[in-house]
Order: structure tokens, then C-alpha cells, then sequence
């Protein structure tokens, strides 16, 4: 027998109109809400620490934050006043050092993992070699780069600063490398190989400003996070209370300053350490912002 | 069954005349492996001069990694490995003192999705011309490359403009103003249409049949009724199930009408009237 529209009309009619309210007292509708908020409510918990420690900071170094601190040394004992200009500068130098070393290396042996010859046994190897520097205590980095350059200098320096934090900067940035270069399509790489590109040349001039965002925001994350080591420092640059004049001499640094100045029973020093604090934070933070200004931007 | 490694050139030679047809490429594929997988075997084909050439074939049958092989793209791919010959213009591109580089520049590829740089549109057409230090006037061969594949008029007051920001379409025609700019000698094009639309498709094919008066074209389609549209020659490629594996090769080819009207093979017959699983 078959249907008309007729029938058809009839048949929805005689069926009741079901209800679609949303309703609480469904099981699955409570359990979903409540999930909801939970996973809500641990969020904001999770980003708690971040910012109990930056209102910490603004409230207890705010007050001290002056032109003072960026120009002037660190005071001596029972002395008012003072800054630390030169901690600053010596972060800032080491860092310098760091980045000079560990960014042509990490970019270029990213290349080989990513570009060039990604499943060979040595990109294997590199990769896991990265993988464990990551997770490397950073205080047996300062200890090597002791034993390494600061004994066979007869001196602590801002350069064996610098290479200890290379070395803890270097995988962040061979292996953010090493993933932006693998993001980069495959498609993109075929049109320069199949208009006669040579494997430097698609490299060149196709991967590398492709995966540029992505490799900046592994720099500057690599960067941010060298600011703030102390540990590699703490064996390498110690500290100094003078400007820095040479590469080759104890050196300031604003994470050993703290280090340093927290442990005094002097109320000014403390209060410097708390402003260094705030200025090291701010550094690492404005790292932070950029790296993501470069992960954001399209291709 | 032993393999005929005679080129179609060198077959066509001795049995015609005058109206033997000329060939750009000429391919006498043996094998062609991925590590132990033997993806194509017994593929004896050629791309002739100044025509188009259509390569059809259900998925899998090995038409795309034939006409990769024939300007060496497979290289990329490390465990590709191929016996047999391809003939360009006399040299096997395959013989050990050939670099793949330069073989890549005279002959053009034109792929599946558009994959135009991520650079203004001039600098798109003008990238090859750079790779081979181009002594001429840049602008001139920029312009003559997109008023070739038909894009010049849309383009010319943006040319600044970044090519992704095209349409798909127009970012083919880009692909294919990109890789004649360097005029090479065959165009390979893999499935150019299959990311466009009816429209965009309508004008790429129409430009195909321009091209073909400068160029010796080979292009892979999944679409039989655009190989019957635009290829002078088709080659009809099938799956090879029996010893366990899927193994690609060529049934036949001939003058497209032919192929597709009177087939020889019951293969082909089947599959030109849609019969095919």
C-alpha cells in the first residue's frame, strides 16, 4: 500500500509533541554542568601560583622601583640606597653570549632533523640527546662548565656564563627548530624541488621563512628561560659587584643577585632583591609576550 | 614474459615513416619499487611532442608515480628505486651523471593541490627566473608567463599581493604561470583540477590546449571525461592484484578516440564504460 501526503500529516499529528526543555533533573544534563564547572573552577586554580607570586612581587618590589636600580651599584653593607645596573647588564650580556652560540647551532642542526635527513640514525640520536638536555639538571651544567672552561681560565667570567646558558638554551631551540621546519607543508617543498631548486636553495629560500615563526618562538622562549637560570651561573660568572668591564671576570647577574642579597639581614638588600626579582620577571615575561607575537603571526 | 626495454621512440622509428611521432620523453619503465613494494612494473610510455598526453587509471594503478619518475620527484621519497630508462631528449635522466636538479627545470610539474610560495604574486613567477639568474628583462617574463596561463588580466594591479590570497583556481593558473616562466620543455601536471571547482576547472583545461602549442604535456586525471576533453593520447594504467600485492602497470594506449571507443583491451572496455569495481 502506499502512502500519500495525506497519511504522512496524519501519522505526525497522532504522535505526541516531545519536549526539548533543557531540565537539571536529567541525570546526564547535571552530571555535564557539574563537570563543567569543575574543570571551570581548577582552571583558575591553575593559574593561581602565576599570579599570588606576581602580585607578591609588585607589592613588595614596586615600591622600590626607580631609576636608581638600572643605574647604580649594588650598596655596600649597612649602606642606603643603590641599585644594580650591572647585574642587568651582566644578565643581559650572558644571555647575549648564550643566544650567540646556542641559536646557529639549534637552527641549523633543526635543519638537518628536520630538513634534511630526518630518519637517519644520527638525527635519531641528535633528537634524543636534545630530549634528555632538556630535563638536565642545569646546576650539573654549571658544574661542567666549570670544570671545563672557568678551571682552565682561572677565572669565573661572563663568557663561561654565557656558554653554560647556551648550553641549556640550545634544545629548547635545536628542537622547537627541528618542529617548525617539520610543520612546514610538504606541498611547499615539492613546488621549489619541481621548479629546480636545489636541497640548499628549498631550504633557503622555502622552508626556513616558512618555519621562521615557529623557530623565533622557540628562541624567545629559550631566551626567557636563560634570564631566569642561576643554577649554571652560580659556578660559571659568580657574582660581582662592579660593572662589567671584560668577558673574562666574575659577573653580575640579576638571578645570583637575588641569590645573594635575599640571604642578608640588611632591610635595604632585601628590598633590592625583591626589585631585582620584579625586573627579572618583567624581563622573562616581555621573552615570553614576544614568543608568542611569532608563534601567532601567519605564514 | 621478458620486458621490451626499446624506447617508443626507437619502437616508432623503425616501424614508421614520416609520420612517426616525435617524443620529449620517452619512458621504457622496468620497475619501480618503494623499499621491497613493487608499486609499477612494465610501463612502457612516452610523452609526445606538442601534444597532451592524459595518463588515466583507477586509485592506486601507479599513473601518479609514473609521471613523477618522469622528471625525478620521486627522488624526495629515499627508498624509491626505479629500473628501466627515461629518455629526455636523447639523455637517460636516470644515468648516473645526471643531475636531478637541472633535469627539474626543464621539465615543469604542476601538482595536485595549488602550492603557490608564500610571496607576492610576482615574486611567485619571478622565483625560477631567479634560481637561474635570468639575464633578461624580469618584469617582461613576469608578465608573459601569467598572460600564458591566462591569469594577467585578474593579477595585473596586484601583483604585490600575497598568492595565497587568490582563489584556488587562480592560485593553480599562478603554479602554472610559476613553472612555465622558467620555459621548460614538458609540463608534468598531477591531477591539476581535482582541488578546483567546474568553473576553475573549465578555464585551466582550456589553457591546457593553449599550452600544448609551446609545450609537450602529461597530465594524470582521475576524471575520464577530462582526459576525453583535453588528451590527445591516453594511457589507460590498472592494478595488478594477482601475486599478492598491487602492483601498477600500463594496459594500453593509443589516440585517446581510439582509446575510449574501441578499446582493445577487455580491461579498458570496462573501465572507460564505468564497469569497473
Amino acid at each position: 500500500m502506499t502512502m500519500t501526503t495525506a497519511d504522512f500529516s496524519q501519522a505526525a499529528a497522532a504522535k505526541a509533541v516531545p519536549s526539548m526543555r533543557r531540565s537539571f533533573a536529567e541525570p546526564r544534563n547535571l552530571r555535564s554542568y557539574l563537570l563543567t564547572l569543575s574543570v571551570w573552577l581548577i582552571a583558575i586554580i591553575a593559574s593561581v601560583p602565576l599570579f599570588s607570586v606576581l602580585y607578591m612581587l609588585i607589592s613588595q618590589g614596586g615600591a622600590r622601583l626607580s631609576f636608581d636600580l638600572f643605574t647604580q651599584l649594588p650598596p655596600a653593607g649597612f649602606m642606603p640606597g643603590g641599585g644594580f645596573g650591572n647585574a642587568i647588564i651582566g644578565t643581559l650580556v650572558m644571555v647575549g653570549i648564550g643566544s650567540l652560540i646556542s641559536i646557529p647551532i639549534g637552527i641549523l642542526g633543526g635543519i638537518y632533523l628536520g630538513a634534511i635527513s630526518p630518519d637517519s640514525k644520527l638525527s635519531e640520536t641528535v633528537r634524543f640527546v636534545g630530549k634528555v638536555l632538556t630535563g638536565f639538571p642545569s646546576i650539573l651544567v654549571g658544574v661542567f662548565v666549570f670544570g671545563a672552561l672557568v678551571q682552565a681560565m682561572g677565572t669565573f667570567s661572563a663568557l663561561a656564563g654565557g656558554v653554560a646558558l647556551a648550553i641549556g638554551m640550545l634544545p629548547t631551540v635545536l628542537l622547537t627548530s627541528e618542529q617548525a621546519i617539520r610543520m612546514v607543508p610538504q606541498r611547499m617543498k615539492d613546488a621549489a624541488v619541481g621548479i629546480g631548486c636545489t636541497t640548499t636553495q628549498t631550504v633557503w629560500k622555502v622552508v626556513l621563512p616558512t618555519a621562521l615563526p615557529g623557530i623565533m618562538t622557540g628562541i624567545m622562549l629559550g631566551i626567557a628561560s636563560a634570564a631566569g637560570e642561576s643554577a649554571p651561573l652560580l659556578f660559571t660568572a659568580l657574582f660581582s659587584n662592579f660593572w662589567l668591564e671584560s668577558l673574562v671576570e666574575p659577573t653580575a647577574s640579576l638571578s645570583i643577585l637575588i641569590y645573594n642579597f635575599s640571604g642578608m639581614p640588611f632591610p635595604n638588600q632585601i628590598q633590592l632583591a625583591w626589585s631585582a626579582s620584579l625586573v627579572l620577571v618583567l624581563i622573562v615575561l616581555v621573552f615570553n609576550i614576544l614568543s608568542r607575537l611569532f608563534g601567532n603571526r601567519k605564514v | 614474459m621478458t620486458t621490451n626495454l626499446s624506447t617508443p621512440s626507437a619502437a616508432a622509428a623503425t616501424t614508421a615513416g614520416a609520420n612517426a611521432p616525435q617524443y620529449a620523453i620517452s619512458a621504457a619503465i622496468d620497475k619501480i619499487y618503494y623499499g621491497d613494494f613493487l608499486a609499477v612494473r612494465d610501463s612502457v610510455i612516452g610523452v609526445e611532442k606538442g601534444k597532451i598526453t592524459g595518463f588515466i587509471g583507477p586509485s592506486g594503478c601507479g599513473k601518479s608515480t609514473v609521471l613523477r619518475s618522469l622528471n625525478r620527484m620521486n627522488d624526495l621519497i629515499p627508498i624509491f628505486r626505479l629500473e628501466g630508462r627515461v629518455d629526455f631528449m636523447g639523455q637517460d635522466i636516470y644515468a648516473k651523471d645526471i643531475d636531478p636538479v637541472s633535469v627539474r627545470r626543464h621539465i615543469g610539474m604542476v601538482f595536485q593541490q595549488p602550492n603557490p610560495f608564500s610571496m607576492s604574486i610576482y615574486e611567485n613567477v619571478a622565483f625560477g627566473l631567479r634560481l637561474n639568474r635570468y639575464k633578461g628583462n624580469m618584469d617582461e617574463q613576469v608578465e608573459r608567463s601569467l598572460r600564458r596561463a591566462g591569469l594577467w588580466n585578474e593579477v595585473k594591479d596586484k601583483l604585490k599581493q600575497n598568492g595565497l590570497a587568490l582563489s584556488g583556481g587562480q592560485q593553480q593558473r599562478l603554479c602554472i604561470a610559476r613553472a612555465i616562466a622558467i620555459e621548460p620543455t614538458v609540463l608534468l601536471m598531477d591531477e591539476p583540477c581535482s582541488a578546483l571547482d567546474p568553473i576553475a576547472t573549465r578555464i585551466v583545461e582550456e589553457l591546457m590546449l593553449e599550452l600544448k602549442q609551446d609545450y609537450s604535456v602529461a597530465i594524470v586525471t582521475h576524471n575520464m571525461q577530462q582526459a576525453q576533453r583535453v588528451a590527445d593520447i591516453t594511457a589507460f594504467f590498472s592494478v595488478d592484484v594477482s601475486k599478492g600485492g598491487r602492483t601498477g602497470y600500463l594496459v594500453e594506449k593509443g589516440p585517446t578516440k581510439e582509446l575510449f571507443d574501441h578499446p582493445r583491451e577487455q580491461l579498458t572496455r570496462e573501465y572507460v564504460s564505468g564497469q569497473f569495481s
